[in-house]
């Protein structure tokens, strides 16, 4: 394939899922790829379980449905929303932000009067609904309800610019690889998880039920190549990475060394990731149960865990075409 | 068993014998049959057999300290365990060791103190206890490093409906456990009494390996900070406004579906209760929710006052509206339709 699929990519980014909330997501990921699986199981943290049956390894792909959020702790007198983090939230890149509810309501994140900017902490933000007063506020939403980063995805032949590219991108190759492959020598269950940004939470529940014989997770992951950026070798629109490692784990050589090669024998664009912070799903499933040897397949994404989160639309094709491809091969290593 | 006898017995984490013990004889004088892991978590049926199956579970430990060396001048020296303030050590007093030798913790006294020492608090390793010995010698004859330290702490009603207690984190929720262990509720109940979570959810990481229950209550002490200086949105919970629900804390994020059942049980009741308004802290349900293929949990637990301190400080109007929403909630549930 050559192009994206810009409906399916839009609804999937559009989507409402931070962490503990992906039913939507997950709805959306069914109702897409289940004429192309042989089997679906939801598990009891809402993990999505999908599998294409094989006689050969027993293979677990996995890509997070959440994304990052805020959730209300306190409605004050006047209306105003205070709020504590789901995932990662900087307080300088939500500053000004808008924010939507599960039930549409859209919100812009505003600040208590600073000397200083450095002060900016979350317990000093807070979420106005346009509500008057408590009473308002309350008709529309109440304490525990979340809320994600609101901004529409631009997509085009260059890039994709989205909120919750973390990790729906990741969700968005498992899919179109499913719907690319036709007969797996393979056992394949495309995981789609719950709560990644939480602590790798729903990967690690979905491998204890799969028990995979290999473990590759489809993650975003930053890059180098922005001014003064801190030094790291990867760039964007120069293929999809190859995990050596990150903070929860380090790739199973084997493993990686056959994904370098795969991508050698299909003549097609990588990079070796070395990220020295953060982890991904494939920290929980390799240490499942008596351990799985894994790796993960990143995207080199600018942004991350912004409004405006980037990648370059090459990579993407590039990791669908080398994943449908790769998921054919006998993985002996 | 009264929450008093259970808030005054010793159980620093690791050190929990003699909770699992009175706790052990206390549910097999009412005919329960209760197993022990092999990390001293107890485990206990009801004995009902039912399609659903509950578990209910609170850590038996309390923070605490342990001794970890003696000075020439027969001082003690010591570190926590659990999660401690220095700033509130201070003239505590405190027991050590299995012959509870008493002892108290002192420092520095401040006119021996430099103009800049003053101003700061004082850390751990500046404190120190005296149990009355004059030398390094005779203070080994009671007391070895290792020792487990515990504060002296009366439980003690006072005020408005208010009790003060060491421990108040956890043997409330080992004493919900109990009781909804020993009420004949037509579900069959796991109770599941754990070690050292102040110590990172270890026991827990254990007995969950060893669950297969459908939903888990996890029941608990849990901060609260009301007082006047706390701005409103920063307030976790507050006492006398009922037991607090959890949303959301650093090991778990509850099911917004199971937290809104149990809240409507709690309107249809009339009872008062709160949503616990911030995500600090975190408790077992981080183990019970992610082990195995994962199992839904809930978090109840009643506002405390200076947590993690001797004195503790709840209101029973709160433990009250908590034993009651627990036991609705079950009944609820065994009629079907929550789960």
């Amino acid at each position: 394939m050559d192009k994206l699929d810009v409906k399916t990519l839009d609804t999937l980014l559009s989507t409402f899922g931070p962490s503990g909330n992906e039913d939507r997501v997950r709805e959306f990921i069914k109702s897409e790829i289940k004429d192309h699986v042989d089997e679906l199981h939801v598990d009891a943290l809402g993990n999505l379980i999908a599998r294409k049956k094989g006689n050969g390894k027993k293979i677990m792909l996995a890509g997070h449905m959440d994304q990052i959020g805020l959730m209300i702790t306190y409605i004050d007198k006047e209306g105003f929303l205070r709020f504590t983090n789901i995932g990662g939230i900087s307080p300088t890149i939500s500053l000004s932000q808008r924010v939507v509810f599960q039930n549409g309501t859209v919100g812009v994140i505003g600040s208590e009067h600073l000397e200083s900017v450095k002060d900016l902490k979350l317990d000093k933000m807070f979420i106005d609904i346009g509500a008057n007063s408590r009473e308002e506020a309350e008709k529309i939403v109440s304490i525990g309800d979340v809320c994600g980063y609101y901004d529409a995805p631009v997509i085009d032949d260059h890039k994709v610019v989205s909120p919750s590219l973390d990790d729906r991108i990741g969700c968005y190759i498992m899919m179109e690889t499913i719907k690319n492959l036709k007969d797996s020598p393979n056992d394949l269950y495309f995981v789609f998880t719950v709560q990644e940004e939480l602590g790798l939470r729903g990967a690690r529940t979905a491998a204890y039920r799969v028990e995979p014989d290999i473990g590759i997770a489809y993650d975003v992951t930053m890059t180098g190549d922005t001014p003064k950026a801190r030094t790291m070798a990867l760039k964007m629109g120069e293929g999809f990475a190859i995990k050596a490692k990150d903070n929860s784990m380090i790739s199973h050589p084997g493993l990686k060394n056959y994904l370098v090669q795969e991508a050698k024998n299909q003549n097609i664009n990588y990079q070796i990731e070395v990220l020295e912070f953060g982890g991904t799903d494939s920290g929980a499933i390799h240490l499942s149960k008596e351990g799985v040897p894994s790796s993960v397949l990143s995207i080199p994404t600018r942004y991350i865990h912004s409004t405006c989160e980037m990648v370059s639309t090459k990579d993407v094709i590039g990791a669908i075409n080398y994943s449908t491809n790769l998921l054919t091969t006998d993985f002996n290593f | 068993m009264l929450l008093k006898d259970l808030c005054e017995l010793k159980g620093v984490a690791g050190n929990e014998k003699i909770v699992r013990d009175t706790i052990k004889k206390d549910l097999e004088s009412a005919g329960k049959k209760v197993t022990i892991d092999r990390m001293g978590n107890l485990i206990v049926s009801n004995g009902v057999k039912s399609d659903i199956h509950l578990g209910v579970t609170a850590h038996m430990d309390e923070v605490g300290l342990m001794v970890k060396g003696i000075d020439d001048s027969g001082l003690i020296r010591f570190t926590n365990v659990g999660g401690l303030d220095p700033r509130i050590l201070i003239s505590k007093v405190v027991e050590i060791g299995d012959e509870d030798v008493p002892g108290v913790i002192g420092a520095k006294p401040i006119h021996m103190q430099k103009a800049a020492e003053r101003k700061k608090a004082f850390a751990m390793d500046q404190l120190y206890i005296d149990i009355g010995t004059g030398s390094k010698k005779e203070t080994e004859n009671s007391v070895s490093p290792g020792d487990y330290i515990n504060f002296i702490s009366p439980y003690q009603p006072f005020g408005n409906h208010k009790v003060k207690a060491k421990a108040l984190d956890n043997r409330i929720g080992c004493f919900m456990v109990l009781e909804l262990i020993k009420m004949d509720l037509p579900i069959e109940i796991t109770g599941i009494f754990t070690v050292q979570e102040e110590l990172g959810l270890r026991g827990s990481q254990v007995a969950a390996n060893n669950l297969e229950a459908d939903l888990v209550l996890v029941l608990e002490g849990t901060t609260c900070g009301d007082l006047t200086e706390v701005e409103e949105h920063l307030k976790t919970t507050e006492l006398g406004k009922g037991p607090a629900i959890s949303l959301m804390d650093r090991t778990s994020i509850y099911q917004r579906k199971l937290v809104d059942k149990l809240t409507e049980v709690a309107d249809q009741h009339h009872i008062p209760w709160q949503y616990r308004r911030n995500s600090f802290g975190g408790n077992d349900a981080g183990r019970f929710q992610h082990s195995k293929e994962g199992t839904p949990c809930l978090s109840v637990a009643t506002p405390c006052r200076y947590i993690h301190s001797p004195v503790s400080v709840m209101d029973e109007r709160d433990f009250e509206g908590m034993k009651k929403l627990l036991t609705v909630f079950i009944e609820e549930i065994s009629k079907g339709g929550i789960l």
